[in-house]
């Protein structure tokens, strides 16, 4: 599903390199989870892969489903089927949610040479995935993230995670943020998705996420690249003994 | 001294060879116009009302060439609204292209045949607020249209008409030089809702005097023509009674030179006002919306909403007052007026003000200029849309406010669609 090879990135503006030479291989179906200290560069990893500006790629390559995906425009890249979860949903003042959401489904499906979904079609379907999420109408007619609650940006997230159906779901830091309820919606929502055909990208700091969403492998992210890689019992590992021993034991 | 004289050489050439109305009250009313004007002479660019606004080509002798615009058949604006429609060719009635001038709880009459009705009720409106209007600051483009008017409708409303009555404003030369005044009078308690649109001339000066009587609303949406290279100057005065309404938008795309000036006054206890325009330009584009808003009565509102879309060199001008008279207790004032620049060419200048008499309002104004939010756009496309279609859609969030002011839906959509139009047609 998505191959990155020897990932290197500075910043744009800047000669501050974030990432240094990450290898990271997903196959179709699986859920992986990216753990690691602050400031490792694993919302870096996010936004160069979903083609955020600002960013310079000196090295290495990211293929999704055999498609480069660094020499794509980021509305390409969504079509070929990424999907971010920000950390940071953006608001969007002016921009109905609705609005936002219609607009979004039928660019993709146009690029794919889709045709476009009805609007009544895609009232009855944003309807039914905001009712299993506990997202109000009144929250669909609002501008996008405008005046939402931490909780209400991640929901929100999942929605449009569950609206566009992407093949490659990365999800970065989905958890912070959320009370226990929430995260249940959340992570309910989430693995309503899993699939043989879709794979997860999980960025957490916490091992509670992923007592909810089970991941297959689990990656330590260290000064720009994975350290170390391995089942859902290295999870449980930085949970008790954090970073520090881990760290030291790979260098 | 010297300005002075140019400003009133400026005026002796531009009435050169002109004789005034023929008969009937409209003749007392332009001498006394003329009169106000006299000492005022024609704006000038060293007038501070006109700091940011070169006046000159709105005050030569002739306007300056406009070539005429091809809309490629593209349907007008308002279009699909059930309208009475009132056509005027190059500044001039078309009663044949126009529907008859027949609406129940609505009385409508040209200006000439007003002019010659001994006692027409237009008499006691036609010039008058334009004549209040002068102080503290001066229009003489006002007053010269007043002395110098000899078109436009005079509109009365006493009931809630079936439907709005829409001013349809076409252009046919590319050097007409057109003076239209109109004047809108509605009853106490009752409603109308008054659609404009078109470029009307290669210069365009025009008054619209609207007197709201108490309890009555009046709903004004305009589109300026899309010609580029037309130019306009544009008065509203007007006069709101107690619980009166009275909402102004409008829609500019386009034009080389656009001064759009509201001066509205709220007479009465808990009146309402609202000014609004959605502006967007490329290139060579001059617009300037100047507005001043009086607060008389008690616990009225005011909103100015005012946003432009710049590009290309495109330059966008805010000048917005709020006066508080003394006594005007619990007045809601607020304004707002922000520019979006689509590149580092353009620029908006704005000169917001205050000037309050009383000690209990609550007034707010608020201006700012920016750049597109590259992280929205951002995360727009990381959803999927694409660049253009992702712009687009911020452009309008941002002009929402102020469509937003439109309470007509119907009316909202046309708008929208004018704008995504422009959007696509103008795609940087
Ligand atoms: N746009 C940026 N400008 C400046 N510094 C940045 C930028 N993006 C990331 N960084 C820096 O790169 C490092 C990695 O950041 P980030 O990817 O957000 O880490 P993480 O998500 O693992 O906490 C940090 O030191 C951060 O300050
Ligand atoms: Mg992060």
């Amino acid at each position: 599903m998505l191959e990155i090879k020897n990932l290197h990135v500075k910043l744009a503006e800047e000669d501050k390199v974030i990432l240094r030479g990450l290898n990271l291989t997903i196959g179709a179906g699986e859920v992986h989870a990216i753990m690691g200290p602050n400031g490792s560069g694993k919302s870096t990893l996010s936004y160069v892969l979903s083609g955020r500006d600002g960013y310079e790629v000196t090295e290495g390559s990211a293929k999704l489903l055999g498609q480069e995906l660094l020499d794509m425009e980021p509305e390409a890249r969504a079509a070929a089927g990424l999907f971010l979860a920000f950390q940071y949903p953006v608001e969007i003042p002016g921009v109905g949610n609705m609005t936002f959401l219609r607009t979004a489904l039928n660019s993709q499906r146009k690029a794919r040479g889709e045709e476009e979904v009805s609007a009544g079609d895609f009232l009855k379907l944003v309807r039914e995935k905001a009712k299993a999420l506990k997202i109000d109408a009144e929250m669909l007619k609002r501008p996008v993230n405008v005046g939402f609650s931490g909780g209400e940006k991640k929901r929100n997230e999942i929605l449009q995670m569950a609206m566009l159906e992407p093949k490659m779901c990365i999800l970065d830091e989905t958890d912070s943020g959320l009370d226990v309820d929430a995260m249940k919606l959340v992570s309910d929502g989430v693995n309503a998705l899993r699939d043989a055909g879709r794979s997860f990208l999980v960025i957490t700091h916490y091992q509670r996420l992923l007592d909810h969403i089970k991941p297959d492998v689990v990656h330590i992210m260290a000064a720009g690249r994975i350290v170390k890689t391995g089942g859902p019992e290295l999870a449980l590992e930085v949970e008790h003994n954090g970073y520090a021993d881990l760290l030291a034991e790979v260098q | 001294m010297g300005l002075l004289q140019a400003k009133s050489d400026a005026l002796a050439a531009r009435l050169a060879g002109r004789t005034l109305g023929q008969g009937g009250w409209l003749v007392a009313v332009q001498a006394a116009a003329l009169d106000r004007l006299r000492p005022m002479g024609l704006p000038g660019k060293r007038d501070e009302y006109w700091r940011y606004t070169d006046p000159t080509s709105l005050t030569a002798v002739e306007p300056p060439k406009a070539d005429l615009f091809d809309t490629k058949g593209e349907a007008r604006p308002f279009s699909a609204i059930d309208r009475l429609k009132l056509v005027f060719v190059d500044g001039v009635f078309d009663s044949v292209q126009s529907d008859p001038l027949a609406l129940d709880g609505v009385e409508i009459t040209p200006l000439a045949d007003a002019a010659g009705t001994e006692g027409h009720w237009a008499a006691g409106l036609y010039g008058m607020l334009e004549a209040c209007g002068q102080s503290p600051v001066e229009r003489p483009l006002a007053a010269l249209n007043t002395a110098l008017a000899t078109q436009g409708m005079m509109i009365r409303v006493t009931g809630r008409p079936s439907k709005p009555i829409s001013m349809i404003y076409l252009c046919t030369s590319d050097t007409s030089d057109a003076i239209l005044h109109h004047c809108v009078k509605l009853a106490p308690g009752a409603e109308l809702t008054l659609l404009e649109n078109g470029p009307a001339a290669a210069r365009l000066n025009k008054v619209l005097e609207v007197d709201v009587g108490e309890g009555a609303r009046l709903h004004h949406v305009r589109t300026q023509g899309r010609d580029h290279q037309r130019r306009a100057a544009t008065h509203i005065f007007g006069s709101i009674a107690a619980g009166a309404l009275f909402k102004s938008f409008t829609l500019t795309a386009n034009g080389r030179l656009t001064r759009n000036e509201a001066v509205l006054e709220l007479l009465g206890d808990d009146a309402v006002a609202h000014v609004a325009g959605a502006t967007v330009g490329d290139g060579e584009f001059h617009h300037d919306d100047t507005v001043f808003i009086t607060h008389a009565g008690q616990r009225c509102e005011s909103r100015q909403v005012f946003k432009k879309v710049l590009k290309n060199g495109a330059v966008g001008v805010f000048q917005g007052k709020i006066l508080v008279k003394p006594g005007a207790q619990k007045t809601d004032g607020y304004q707002i007026s922000q520019s979006l620049l689509l590149d580092e060419d353009s620029q908006f200048l704005a000169k917001p003000e205050l000037e309050i008499y009383a000690d209990d309002v609550k007034c707010s104004h608020g201006s700012t200029s920016g750049a597109i939010d590259e992280t929205a756009l951002y995360y727009l496309r990381s959803r999927g849309v694409p660049l253009k279609a992702a712009q687009s859609l911020l452009v309008l969030a941002f002009l929402a406010e102020a469509i937003d002011e439109i309470e007509d839906e119907a009316i909202a959509d046309d708008i929208r669609d004018r704008l995504e139009g422009w959007l696509q047609r103008h795609e940087h």
